[in-house]
């Protein structure tokens, strides 16, 4: 088998295009999903039973349905109701929506593993329901949820190929575009699959170095 | 005589068909120290735990000074306090814990400001001079910037002790030994131990309890040198 060298130089550039879209994309909804996912995990030990209702259902449905009709359903069922979002701006609401369920389960679970005898401390202290929660066991979590963090966001950033069909100039879909014209899929994905692996190489990394700080402080 | 500081009826706590404790009255006067001792399980740590609500009693009453724990009446009934209602009534009592229970994520310094800064509104310059105050009186003056995992067991005792007293209770319920220096102090407490020799020390009242009940109660002194009781007679022979 031979590799069509010249498409691989001319790819790269090209490409790097699409990277900068991805990139922008996944910040963005990084971003969004960890700060909902947050309140919601906070929002599943609220006293008022509505709030835990809601984040309930919105976690079940966004572990019940596919990330992939989440994107159709934000691109073609908002304007229904009459909002009108462009492409990328779907993209992210549609990715920071799915990840903000998944993290708001890691942050409800790492609460409920810390010691029942921390909340009863400060609860016999006179704290509210809401400084024990704030106060006390918010920030106790911040270094175990790392690393299950860290897995949703990489899921997050990989999910943002999915954008490819509905037209986000992203990573994904500027290596079709070139296939398109050239026919030379196995060069560009592989190329594709490289930068990936890149960018999510990256996100651990700094992941791990926001792990290690964390650990001496 | 001094006044009436705590009074406790009929209080009476269930865990589905387990009662744990069996309708227990307790009246505490002002500055006065009540022991109480009995086999594990015998209800003794469920019955301080009522007392300010950490579990919420099946039936009974605490009445802190005229002021009831845990709720009000309110046009002819009773009328639960809501968690939020009543941190406010939990802070006039203090607790402390037999794991200690420090948070883990603070300094020694900062588990006792956390209370007069969070919950008093203290700013937190101040709370911290109340709570390096406290911190000396419990001798540990050079360790303010350690974190519990950085501490011994007796330490993390005397912190727990000083994130109480910093919270200024006017009663203290506790299952602990480091309390010898409170008790001289003055404050009223409620103990819970296994060190007659502390019960004697320094307990003014004693009870013992056995499946939930109360059932012996006088001065610690006299307890323990002749229990009246056939089940206390049992179980100080066993453990002395």
């Amino acid at each position: 088998m031979t590799l069509d060298w010249s498409i691989i130089r001319e790819a790269i550039p090209l490409l790097a295009q699409g990277v900068v879209a991805t990139v922008k994309i996944s910040v963005l909804a990084i971003v969004f999903g960890t700060v909902a996912g947050f309140l919601l995990g906070l929002g599943s030990f609220s006293g008022l039973p509505p709030i835990r209702w809601f984040v309930r259902s919105y976690v079940d449905f966004v572990r019940g349905t596919p990330l992939l009709v989440q994107v159709f359903l934000v691109y073609f069922a908002l304007p229904v109701v009459g909002i009108n979002l462009s492409e990328f701006w779907a993209g992210v609401v549609a990715l920071s929506f799915n990840a903000a369920g998944f993290i708001a389960e890691i942050v409800r679970a790492n609460i409920e593993a810390i010691d029942r005898g921390q909340t009863e401390a400060a609860r016999s202290i006179g704290m509210t329901p809401r400084q024990v929660l704030v106060f006390i066991l918010l920030p106790q979590i911040f270094r175990p949820v790392l690393p299950p963090l860290t897995n949703e966001l990489i899921t997050l950033v990989k999910g943002s190929s999915l954008l490819s069909v509905i037209s986000v100039y992203e990573l994904t879909r500027a290596g079709q575009a070139i296939i398109s014209v050239h026919f030379v899929p196995f060069e560009i994905y592989a190329l594709i699959a490289l930068y990936y692996y890149v960018l999510i190489s990256a996100l651990a990394w700094l992941s791990r170095a926001l792990e290690r700080r964390l650990h001496v402080a | 005589m001094a006044p009436t500081l705590l009074k406790i009826e009929g209080l009476t706590k269930r865990f589905g068909d387990r009662v744990a404790v069996a309708g227990c009255s307790l009246t505490i006067a002002e500055g006065e120290i009540v022991v109480i001792i009995g086999p594990s399980g015998c209800g003794k740590t469920t019955f301080l735990r009522c007392i300010n609500r950490l579990e919420a009693p099946t039936a009974g009453s605490v009445v802190l000074r005229d002021e009831p724990i845990g709720g009000q009446m309110r046009d002819g009934r009773w009328r639960p306090f809501t968690e939020s209602e009543l941190a406010s009534q939990r802070r006039r009592i203090g607790f402390v814990f037999q794991r200690f229970n420090l948070f883990n994520h603070l300094s020694a310094l900062d588990n006792v400001a956390i209370g007069p800064h969070r919950v008093l509104g203290r700013p937190l310059a101040e709370a911290r001079r109340i709570a390096a105050g406290q911190l000396e009186r419990v001798f540990l003056a050079e360790h303010l910037e350690k974190r519990p995992a950085q501490l011994s067991g007796g330490q993390q005792q005397r912190v727990a002790i000083a994130r109480c007293l910093a919270m200024t209770p006017e009663l203290i319920g506790g299952i602990l030994e480091e309390m010898k220096k409170l008790a001289e102090s003055g404050m009223t407490m409620i103990v819970v131990t296994h060190e007659m020799g502390f019960a004697r020390e320094v307990g003014d009242r004693l009870l013992f309890m056995d499946g939930g009940r109360i059932v012996e109660e006088g001065g610690a002194r006299d307890v323990l040198a002749a229990p009246q009781n056939s089940r206390t007679q049992e179980f100080l022979r066993a453990i002395l």
